[in-house]
Protein backbone atom coordinates (compact mmCIF):
# COMPACT_ATOMS: atom_id res chain seq x y z
CA UNK A 1 0.00 0.00 0.00
CA UNK A 2 1.28 3.15 -0.82
CA UNK A 3 1.67 5.23 2.31
CA UNK A 4 2.75 9.23 3.02
CA UNK A 5 4.32 9.81 6.12
CA UNK A 6 5.06 13.60 7.27
CA UNK A 7 6.57 14.40 10.43
CA UNK A 8 7.14 17.95 11.25
CA UNK A 9 9.61 19.47 13.72
CA UNK A 10 7.29 22.34 14.34
CA UNK A 11 5.75 22.64 17.71
CA UNK A 12 4.52 25.84 18.32
CA UNK A 13 2.08 25.99 21.38
CA UNK A 14 -1.70 26.83 20.57
CA UNK A 15 -0.97 25.66 16.60
CA UNK A 16 0.54 22.26 17.01
CA UNK A 17 -0.48 19.43 16.74
CA UNK A 18 -3.55 21.18 16.21
CA UNK A 19 -4.35 24.66 16.06
CA UNK A 20 -5.90 25.79 19.19
CA UNK A 21 -6.31 29.74 18.95
CA UNK A 22 -10.15 29.99 20.38
CA UNK A 23 -10.79 28.67 23.51
CA UNK A 24 -14.83 28.77 24.89
CA UNK A 25 -14.51 32.70 24.70
CA UNK A 26 -15.05 32.55 20.64
CA UNK A 27 -18.25 29.91 20.63
CA UNK A 28 -19.67 32.03 23.70
CA UNK A 29 -19.51 35.13 21.95
CA UNK A 30 -20.58 33.94 19.00
CA UNK A 31 -23.79 31.92 20.85
CA UNK A 32 -24.54 35.43 22.50
CA UNK A 33 -24.32 37.68 19.24
CA UNK A 34 -26.69 34.99 17.08
CA UNK A 35 -29.33 35.27 20.02
CA UNK A 36 -29.12 39.10 20.64
CA UNK A 37 -29.38 39.73 16.95
CA UNK A 38 -32.42 37.44 16.76
CA UNK A 39 -33.77 39.35 19.92
CA UNK A 40 -33.25 42.20 18.16
CA UNK A 41 -34.23 41.66 14.76
CA UNK A 42 -37.98 40.22 15.72
CA UNK A 43 -38.04 43.35 18.20
CA UNK A 44 -37.73 45.85 15.62
CA UNK A 45 -39.34 43.88 12.85
CA UNK A 46 -42.75 43.34 14.68
CA UNK A 47 -42.40 47.06 15.97
CA UNK A 48 -41.99 48.55 12.26
CA UNK A 49 -45.02 46.17 11.21
CA UNK A 50 -47.02 48.02 14.04
CA UNK A 51 -47.82 44.73 16.33
CA UNK A 52 -45.88 46.83 19.52
CA UNK A 53 -49.30 45.85 21.49
CA UNK A 54 -49.49 42.27 20.30
CA UNK A 55 -45.85 41.10 20.95
CA UNK A 56 -45.05 43.06 23.99
CA UNK A 57 -42.44 40.81 24.99
CA UNK A 58 -40.69 41.06 21.45
CA UNK A 59 -40.38 44.49 20.75
CA UNK A 60 -40.27 45.58 24.56
CA UNK A 61 -39.10 43.08 27.45
CA UNK A 62 -36.90 40.91 25.22
CA UNK A 63 -34.53 43.59 23.98
CA UNK A 64 -33.88 44.92 27.67
CA UNK A 65 -31.19 42.13 27.77
CA UNK A 66 -29.36 42.62 24.85
CA UNK A 67 -27.41 45.20 25.64
CA UNK A 68 -26.16 42.71 28.54
CA UNK A 69 -26.02 39.72 25.78
CA UNK A 70 -23.58 42.42 23.64
CA UNK A 71 -21.44 43.66 26.68
CA UNK A 72 -20.78 39.75 27.96
CA UNK A 73 -19.55 39.41 24.56
CA UNK A 74 -17.46 41.63 23.84
CA UNK A 75 -16.18 41.08 27.22
CA UNK A 76 -15.66 37.61 26.31
CA UNK A 77 -14.05 39.07 22.99
CA UNK A 78 -11.72 41.27 25.40
CA UNK A 79 -10.57 37.93 27.35
CA UNK A 80 -9.93 36.50 24.08
CA UNK A 81 -7.43 39.24 22.59
CA UNK A 82 -4.07 38.23 23.48
CA UNK A 83 -2.63 41.75 22.87
CA UNK A 84 -5.60 43.52 25.14
CA UNK A 85 -4.51 47.00 25.45
CA UNK A 86 -4.44 47.33 21.17
CA UNK A 87 -8.30 46.41 21.07
CA UNK A 88 -8.93 49.99 20.38
CA UNK A 89 -6.69 49.31 16.73
CA UNK A 90 -10.05 47.68 15.53
CA UNK A 91 -11.54 51.20 15.55
CA UNK A 92 -8.48 53.25 14.18
CA UNK A 93 -9.37 50.64 10.83
CA UNK A 94 -12.17 49.54 8.51
CA UNK A 95 -10.94 46.51 6.91
CA UNK A 96 -13.93 46.12 3.98
CA UNK A 97 -12.49 42.07 3.39
CA UNK A 98 -12.19 41.31 7.19
CA UNK A 99 -15.55 40.05 8.70
CA UNK A 100 -13.55 40.71 12.38
CA UNK A 101 -13.52 44.47 11.14
CA UNK A 102 -17.19 44.00 10.00
CA UNK A 103 -18.44 42.24 12.99
CA UNK A 104 -16.00 44.98 15.48
CA UNK A 105 -18.12 47.90 13.71
CA UNK A 106 -21.65 46.50 13.67
CA UNK A 107 -21.08 45.52 17.55
CA UNK A 108 -20.23 49.38 17.87
CA UNK A 109 -23.21 50.66 16.05
CA UNK A 110 -26.22 47.98 17.38
CA UNK A 111 -24.93 47.98 21.23
CA UNK A 112 -25.85 51.94 21.73
CA UNK A 113 -28.75 51.14 19.61
CA UNK A 114 -29.93 48.19 21.65
CA UNK A 115 -29.55 50.71 24.55
CA UNK A 116 -31.70 53.24 23.78
CA UNK A 117 -34.04 50.79 22.77
CA UNK A 118 -33.90 49.45 25.89
CA UNK A 119 -34.21 52.76 27.08
CA UNK A 120 -37.18 53.92 25.54
CA UNK A 121 -39.01 50.65 26.24
CA UNK A 122 -38.50 50.45 29.97
CA UNK A 123 -41.03 53.20 31.20
CA UNK A 124 -43.99 51.05 29.56
CA UNK A 125 -42.86 48.01 31.34
CA UNK A 126 -41.62 49.56 34.75
CA UNK A 127 -44.37 52.52 35.00
CA UNK A 128 -42.63 53.22 38.20
CA UNK A 129 -39.31 54.02 36.59
CA UNK A 130 -37.53 57.02 37.29
CA UNK A 131 -34.71 58.51 35.17
CA UNK A 132 -33.74 60.83 37.68
CA UNK A 133 -31.74 63.37 35.69
CA UNK A 134 -33.79 65.70 33.23
CA UNK A 135 -30.98 65.58 30.83
CA UNK A 136 -32.13 61.74 30.24
CA UNK A 137 -35.92 62.53 30.27
CA UNK A 138 -34.90 65.08 27.46
CA UNK A 139 -32.76 62.76 25.15
CA UNK A 140 -35.30 59.77 25.90
CA UNK A 141 -38.11 62.32 24.72
CA UNK A 142 -35.80 63.22 21.28
CA UNK A 143 -34.95 59.97 20.25
CA UNK A 144 -38.62 58.45 21.12
CA UNK A 145 -39.35 60.32 17.97
CA UNK A 146 -36.83 58.76 15.47
CA UNK A 147 -37.96 55.29 16.78
CA UNK A 148 -39.32 54.18 13.51
CA UNK A 149 -35.39 55.13 11.73
CA UNK A 150 -34.00 53.65 15.04
CA UNK A 151 -36.31 49.93 14.35
CA UNK A 152 -35.09 50.30 10.77
CA UNK A 153 -31.52 50.45 11.80
CA UNK A 154 -31.71 47.67 14.13
CA UNK A 155 -33.09 45.31 12.24
CA UNK A 156 -30.86 45.78 9.13
CA UNK A 157 -27.83 46.09 11.82
CA UNK A 158 -29.30 42.69 13.53
CA UNK A 159 -29.00 40.77 10.28
CA UNK A 160 -25.71 42.14 9.71
CA UNK A 161 -24.61 41.06 12.92
CA UNK A 162 -25.97 37.52 13.15
CA UNK A 163 -24.74 36.82 9.49
CA UNK A 164 -21.37 37.86 10.24
CA UNK A 165 -20.78 35.56 13.05
CA UNK A 166 -20.84 32.35 10.34
CA UNK A 167 -18.96 34.80 8.00
CA UNK A 168 -16.47 35.32 10.18
CA UNK A 169 -15.78 31.26 10.42
CA UNK A 170 -16.56 30.89 6.96
CA UNK A 171 -13.91 33.42 5.46
CA UNK A 172 -11.24 30.68 6.59
CA UNK A 173 -10.67 29.09 3.33
CA UNK A 174 -7.60 27.35 5.33
CA UNK A 175 -10.27 25.70 7.84
CA UNK A 176 -12.02 23.33 5.16
CA UNK A 177 -14.83 23.09 7.62
CA UNK A 178 -15.22 26.33 8.11
CA UNK A 179 -14.50 27.32 4.50
CA UNK A 180 -18.77 27.26 3.20
CA UNK A 181 -20.64 30.30 2.47
CA UNK A 182 -23.79 28.04 4.25
CA UNK A 183 -21.96 28.83 7.39
CA UNK A 184 -23.10 32.66 7.11
CA UNK A 185 -27.13 31.57 6.40
CA UNK A 186 -26.52 28.74 9.04
CA UNK A 187 -25.44 30.84 12.06
CA UNK A 188 -27.92 33.46 10.80
CA UNK A 189 -30.97 31.33 11.10
CA UNK A 190 -29.50 29.48 14.34
CA UNK A 191 -29.24 32.80 15.98
CA UNK A 192 -32.82 33.64 14.95
CA UNK A 193 -33.77 30.45 16.24
CA UNK A 194 -32.26 31.26 19.98
CA UNK A 195 -33.72 34.47 19.56
CA UNK A 196 -37.28 33.00 19.38
CA UNK A 197 -36.98 30.90 22.05
CA UNK A 198 -35.62 33.51 24.44
CA UNK A 199 -38.55 35.09 23.53
CA UNK A 200 -41.06 32.50 23.98
CA UNK A 201 -39.36 31.95 27.62
CA UNK A 202 -39.62 35.53 28.55
CA UNK A 203 -43.00 35.66 27.29
CA UNK A 204 -46.41 35.48 29.66
CA UNK A 205 -49.26 35.01 26.38
CA UNK A 206 -49.94 32.08 25.15
CA UNK A 207 -50.83 33.81 22.11
CA UNK A 208 -47.92 35.18 21.58
CA UNK A 209 -45.79 32.12 22.46
CA UNK A 210 -47.90 30.10 19.76
CA UNK A 211 -46.73 32.61 17.12
CA UNK A 212 -43.18 32.20 17.98
CA UNK A 213 -43.30 28.77 18.62
CA UNK A 214 -44.31 28.68 14.67
CA UNK A 215 -42.09 31.55 13.75
CA UNK A 216 -39.14 28.81 15.65
CA UNK A 217 -40.68 25.44 14.07
CA UNK A 218 -40.09 27.72 10.53
CA UNK A 219 -36.06 28.64 11.51
CA UNK A 220 -35.45 24.73 12.75
CA UNK A 221 -36.99 23.26 9.57
CA UNK A 222 -34.50 26.05 7.61
CA UNK A 223 -31.69 25.24 9.80
CA UNK A 224 -31.94 21.56 9.07
CA UNK A 225 -32.33 22.24 5.63
CA UNK A 226 -29.06 24.10 5.39
CA UNK A 227 -27.65 21.36 7.92
CA UNK A 228 -27.94 18.54 5.22
CA UNK A 229 -27.13 21.05 2.47
CA UNK A 230 -23.81 21.55 3.97
CA UNK A 231 -22.52 18.41 4.44
CA UNK A 232 -24.17 17.26 1.14
CA UNK A 233 -21.64 20.33 -0.02
CA UNK A 234 -18.29 18.77 2.16
CA UNK A 235 -19.40 15.27 0.71
CA UNK A 236 -19.10 16.84 -3.05
CA UNK A 237 -15.92 18.61 -2.65
CA UNK A 238 -12.32 18.67 -2.61
CA UNK A 239 -10.40 16.17 -0.47
CA UNK A 240 -9.84 17.96 2.60
CA UNK A 241 -13.57 19.32 3.15
CA UNK A 242 -14.72 15.36 2.51
CA UNK A 243 -12.20 14.92 5.98
CA UNK A 244 -13.63 17.51 7.29
CA UNK A 245 -17.02 16.13 7.14
CA UNK A 246 -15.99 12.67 7.64
CA UNK A 247 -15.63 14.03 11.66
CA UNK A 248 -19.31 14.63 11.68
CA UNK A 249 -19.81 11.57 9.46
CA UNK A 250 -18.28 8.27 11.59
CA UNK A 251 -15.77 10.83 13.06
CA UNK A 252 -15.18 11.91 16.69
CA UNK A 253 -17.89 14.76 16.68
CA UNK A 254 -20.78 12.34 14.70
CA UNK A 255 -22.88 11.53 18.47
CA UNK A 256 -22.47 14.91 20.07
CA UNK A 257 -23.52 16.83 16.34
CA UNK A 258 -26.78 14.65 15.53
CA UNK A 259 -27.49 13.55 19.21
CA UNK A 260 -27.23 16.60 20.97
CA UNK A 261 -27.20 19.71 18.35
CA UNK A 262 -29.43 18.12 15.95
CA UNK A 263 -31.49 15.87 17.64
CA UNK A 264 -31.90 17.52 21.10
CA UNK A 265 -31.12 20.67 19.65
CA UNK A 266 -33.64 20.89 16.89
CA UNK A 267 -35.26 17.66 16.05
CA UNK A 268 -36.99 17.26 19.41
CA UNK A 269 -37.73 21.03 20.53
CA UNK A 270 -39.87 21.28 16.97
CA UNK A 271 -41.70 18.11 17.91
CA UNK A 272 -42.39 19.55 21.37
CA UNK A 273 -43.50 23.11 19.83
CA UNK A 274 -46.24 21.35 17.25
CA UNK A 275 -47.32 19.02 20.12
CA UNK A 276 -47.94 21.92 22.24
CA UNK A 277 -49.07 23.74 19.27
CA UNK A 278 -51.71 20.94 19.16
CA UNK A 279 -52.81 21.58 23.28
CA UNK A 280 -50.85 18.28 24.44
CA UNK A 281 -49.55 19.48 28.00
CA UNK A 282 -46.02 20.08 27.89
CA UNK A 283 -44.41 22.71 30.03
CA UNK A 284 -43.65 25.37 27.65
CA UNK A 285 -40.16 25.91 28.80
CA UNK A 286 -38.44 22.78 27.49
CA UNK A 287 -38.86 23.05 24.11
CA UNK A 288 -36.78 26.83 24.03
CA UNK A 289 -34.49 25.68 26.71
CA UNK A 290 -33.54 23.07 24.27
CA UNK A 291 -33.48 25.38 21.35
CA UNK A 292 -30.51 27.46 23.22
CA UNK A 293 -29.30 24.41 24.63
CA UNK A 294 -28.57 23.14 20.90
CA UNK A 295 -27.65 26.82 19.38
CA UNK A 296 -24.81 27.01 22.11
CA UNK A 297 -23.59 23.88 21.42
CA UNK A 298 -23.70 23.87 17.99
CA UNK A 299 -21.14 27.04 18.49
CA UNK A 300 -18.83 25.00 20.60
CA UNK A 301 -18.59 22.42 17.98
CA UNK A 302 -18.12 24.31 15.35
CA UNK A 303 -15.37 26.34 17.05
CA UNK A 304 -13.17 23.39 18.23
CA UNK A 305 -13.91 20.86 15.26
CA UNK A 306 -12.96 23.73 12.63
CA UNK A 307 -9.84 24.13 14.54
CA UNK A 308 -9.33 20.34 14.15
CA UNK A 309 -9.86 20.54 10.31
CA UNK A 310 -6.81 21.66 8.29
CA UNK A 311 -4.77 20.90 4.74
CA UNK A 312 -2.53 18.42 4.55
CA UNK A 313 0.29 18.99 2.58
CA UNK B 1 10.29 43.88 -6.50
CA UNK B 2 9.26 40.35 -5.58
CA UNK B 3 11.12 38.67 -2.86
CA UNK B 4 10.92 34.50 -2.82
CA UNK B 5 12.82 31.45 -1.57
CA UNK B 6 13.36 28.43 -3.31
CA UNK B 7 14.67 25.48 -0.91
CA UNK B 8 16.18 22.32 -2.89
CA UNK B 9 14.95 19.29 -1.17
CA UNK B 10 17.48 17.17 -3.07
CA UNK B 11 20.28 18.90 -1.50
CA UNK B 12 18.46 19.71 2.20
CA UNK B 13 19.24 17.10 5.01
CA UNK B 14 17.19 18.52 7.42
CA UNK B 15 19.67 18.97 9.97
CA UNK B 16 17.89 21.95 11.21
CA UNK B 17 20.83 24.45 11.15
CA UNK B 18 18.16 26.91 9.88
CA UNK B 19 15.64 26.62 12.50
CA UNK B 20 18.03 27.57 15.53
CA UNK B 21 20.16 30.51 13.33
CA UNK B 22 16.62 31.63 12.90
CA UNK B 23 15.99 31.78 16.42
CA UNK B 24 19.13 33.25 17.56
CA UNK B 25 18.90 36.12 14.67
CA UNK B 26 15.34 37.24 15.75
CA UNK B 27 15.15 36.22 19.44
CA UNK B 28 12.57 33.85 18.99
CA UNK B 29 11.19 32.78 22.34
CA UNK B 30 12.08 29.40 23.78
CA UNK B 31 9.46 26.41 22.66
CA UNK B 32 8.99 28.58 19.18
CA UNK B 33 9.96 28.28 16.00
CA UNK B 34 9.58 30.85 12.51
CA UNK B 35 10.76 28.19 10.46
CA UNK B 36 11.26 24.03 10.49
CA UNK B 37 11.64 20.93 8.83
CA UNK B 38 9.36 18.68 7.17
CA UNK B 39 10.24 14.95 6.41
CA UNK B 40 8.17 13.14 4.36
CA UNK B 41 8.32 9.90 3.75
CA UNK B 42 6.48 8.57 0.58
CA UNK B 43 5.62 5.54 -1.35
CA UNK B 44 5.55 1.62 -1.00
CA UNK B 45 7.13 -0.24 0.85
CA UNK B 46 10.38 -0.88 0.14
CA UNK B 47 10.34 1.42 -2.92
CA UNK B 48 10.29 4.48 -0.50
CA UNK B 49 11.29 8.29 -0.89
CA UNK B 50 12.54 10.40 1.30
CA UNK B 51 11.85 14.49 0.97
CA UNK B 52 13.18 16.98 3.72
CA UNK B 53 12.04 21.01 3.77
CA UNK B 54 13.03 23.89 5.26
CA UNK B 55 9.69 25.50 5.68
CA UNK B 56 8.93 28.79 6.88
CA UNK B 57 5.74 32.00 6.09
CA UNK B 58 5.33 31.97 2.06
CA UNK B 59 5.12 35.40 2.00
CA UNK B 60 1.96 34.58 -0.17
CA UNK B 61 0.69 37.04 -3.21
CA UNK B 62 -2.61 36.99 -1.95
CA UNK B 63 -2.25 36.52 1.70
CA UNK B 64 -5.82 35.35 4.16
CA UNK B 65 -3.43 36.58 6.97
CA UNK B 66 -3.53 40.05 5.32
CA UNK B 67 -7.12 39.83 4.08
CA UNK B 68 -8.87 38.76 7.75
CA UNK B 69 -6.78 41.02 10.00
CA UNK B 70 -8.99 43.69 11.18
CA UNK B 71 -6.74 46.18 11.89
CA UNK B 72 -4.23 46.17 9.19
CA UNK B 73 -1.47 45.10 11.29
CA UNK B 74 -0.90 42.20 8.64
CA UNK B 75 -0.01 43.60 5.62
CA UNK B 76 2.24 43.72 2.40
CA UNK B 77 5.62 45.29 2.53
CA UNK B 78 8.67 45.42 0.70
CA UNK B 79 9.46 43.47 -1.82
CA UNK B 80 5.73 41.57 -1.25
CA UNK B 81 7.16 40.55 2.24
CA UNK B 82 3.98 39.77 4.63
CA UNK B 83 4.88 41.56 7.67
CA UNK B 84 3.26 42.56 11.13
CA UNK B 85 2.89 45.67 12.63
CA UNK B 86 3.11 44.93 16.93
CA UNK B 87 1.20 47.84 17.76
CA UNK B 88 -1.25 47.10 15.85
CA UNK B 89 -1.79 43.69 16.53
CA UNK B 90 -4.26 43.31 18.77
CA UNK B 91 -4.00 39.34 18.73
CA UNK B 92 -7.22 38.34 17.48
CA UNK B 93 -6.52 35.28 16.09
CA UNK B 94 -7.50 35.71 12.88
CA UNK B 95 -4.67 35.41 10.82
CA UNK B 96 -3.47 32.25 12.73
CA UNK B 97 -6.96 30.85 11.44
CA UNK B 98 -6.69 31.93 8.17
CA UNK B 99 -2.93 30.53 7.63
CA UNK B 100 -3.00 27.46 5.55
CA UNK B 101 0.65 26.71 6.44
CA UNK B 102 0.28 27.65 9.76
CA UNK B 103 3.50 29.29 9.99
CA UNK B 104 1.80 32.38 12.72
CA UNK B 105 2.01 32.00 16.29
CA UNK B 106 1.57 34.42 19.30
CA UNK B 107 4.05 35.70 20.80
CA UNK B 108 4.34 35.45 24.84
CA UNK B 109 3.97 39.40 24.70
CA UNK B 110 0.96 38.94 22.96
CA UNK B 111 0.84 40.15 19.32
CA UNK B 112 1.63 38.02 16.45
CA UNK B 113 4.89 36.70 14.74
CA UNK B 114 6.75 35.21 11.83
CA UNK B 115 9.36 34.87 9.68
CA UNK B 116 9.70 37.99 7.81
CA UNK B 117 12.19 36.62 5.46
CA UNK B 118 14.68 38.67 7.60
CA UNK B 119 14.27 41.48 5.87
CA UNK B 120 16.63 43.71 8.63
CA UNK B 121 19.44 41.79 6.97
CA UNK B 122 18.45 41.68 3.63
CA UNK B 123 18.51 45.36 3.66
CA UNK B 124 21.65 45.56 4.60
CA UNK B 125 23.11 43.36 1.56
CA UNK B 126 22.99 39.98 3.65
CA UNK B 127 21.55 36.99 2.65
CA UNK B 128 18.12 35.70 5.46
CA UNK B 129 19.94 34.39 8.64
CA UNK B 130 18.47 30.62 7.38
CA UNK B 131 19.84 31.09 4.26
CA UNK B 132 23.58 32.40 5.18
CA UNK B 133 23.56 29.44 7.52
CA UNK B 134 22.55 25.93 5.43
CA UNK B 135 25.69 23.85 5.95
CA UNK B 136 24.49 22.58 2.28
CA UNK B 137 23.62 25.71 0.46
CA UNK B 138 19.90 24.28 -0.29
CA UNK B 139 18.49 27.33 -0.18
CA UNK B 140 18.55 30.65 -2.28
CA UNK B 141 16.78 34.04 -1.76
CA UNK B 142 16.66 37.08 -3.94
CA UNK B 143 14.18 39.18 -6.13
CA UNK B 144 12.00 36.97 -8.28
CA UNK B 145 11.45 40.08 -10.89
CA UNK B 146 15.57 40.05 -11.40
CA UNK B 147 15.66 38.06 -13.98
CA UNK B 148 19.79 37.60 -12.88
CA UNK B 149 18.85 36.74 -9.35
CA UNK B 150 20.14 33.25 -8.01
CA UNK B 151 16.25 32.26 -7.16
CA UNK B 152 15.11 33.26 -11.13
CA UNK B 153 17.82 31.34 -12.45
CA UNK B 154 17.50 28.13 -10.20
CA UNK B 155 13.67 28.10 -10.80
CA UNK B 156 14.06 28.89 -14.35
CA UNK B 157 16.63 25.68 -14.34
CA UNK B 158 15.23 23.35 -12.04
CA UNK B 159 11.72 21.70 -11.69
CA UNK B 160 10.25 23.07 -8.45
CA UNK B 161 6.62 22.98 -6.60
CA UNK B 162 4.45 25.22 -3.91
CA UNK B 163 2.93 24.32 -1.05
CA UNK B 164 -0.87 23.46 -1.46
CA UNK B 165 -1.62 26.00 -4.38
CA UNK B 166 -5.01 25.23 -4.65
CA UNK B 167 -5.38 27.15 -1.20
CA UNK B 168 -5.03 30.11 -3.55
CA UNK B 169 -2.46 31.96 -1.71
CA UNK B 170 0.01 32.41 -4.42
CA UNK B 171 2.70 31.22 -1.76
CA UNK B 172 6.63 32.31 -2.83
CA UNK B 173 8.36 29.20 -1.13
CA UNK B 174 9.56 27.13 -4.10
CA UNK B 175 10.56 23.63 -3.18
CA UNK B 176 12.96 22.08 -5.74
CA UNK B 177 12.08 19.00 -6.99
Amino acid sequence: MREELIVSGRMNPHIDPQLQIWEWHIPAYLFLGGLAAGILFFASYFFIKGKSEEYPTAVKLAPIITPVLIGLGLLFLLLDLKHKLYFWRLYTAFKIESPMSWGAWTLMAIMPLSGIWAALNIKSLFPKWDWKFDIVKDAIKVLEEYKTPIAWAMMILSVILGIYTGILLSAFNARPLWNTSILGPLFLVSGMSTGAAAIIILSKSKAERHTFARIDLLLIAIELFLIVHMFMGFRASSQVQIDASAMFLGGQFTAPFWVFVVGLGLVIPAVLEIMEMRNKKIPYMVAPALVLFGGLLFRFIMAYAGQMSRWLY
Amino acid sequence: MRYAMAVDTKKCVGCSDCVVACQTENDVPIGYCRDWIVEVTDGTYPQLELEHRSERCNHCENSPCVRCCPTGASHYSDGGTVMVTKNKCIGCGACIASCPYDARYTHPKGYVDKCTFCIHRVKKGQQPACVAVCPTKCMYFGDLDDPNSEVSKVIKKRKYKTLIPEAGTKPQLYFLI
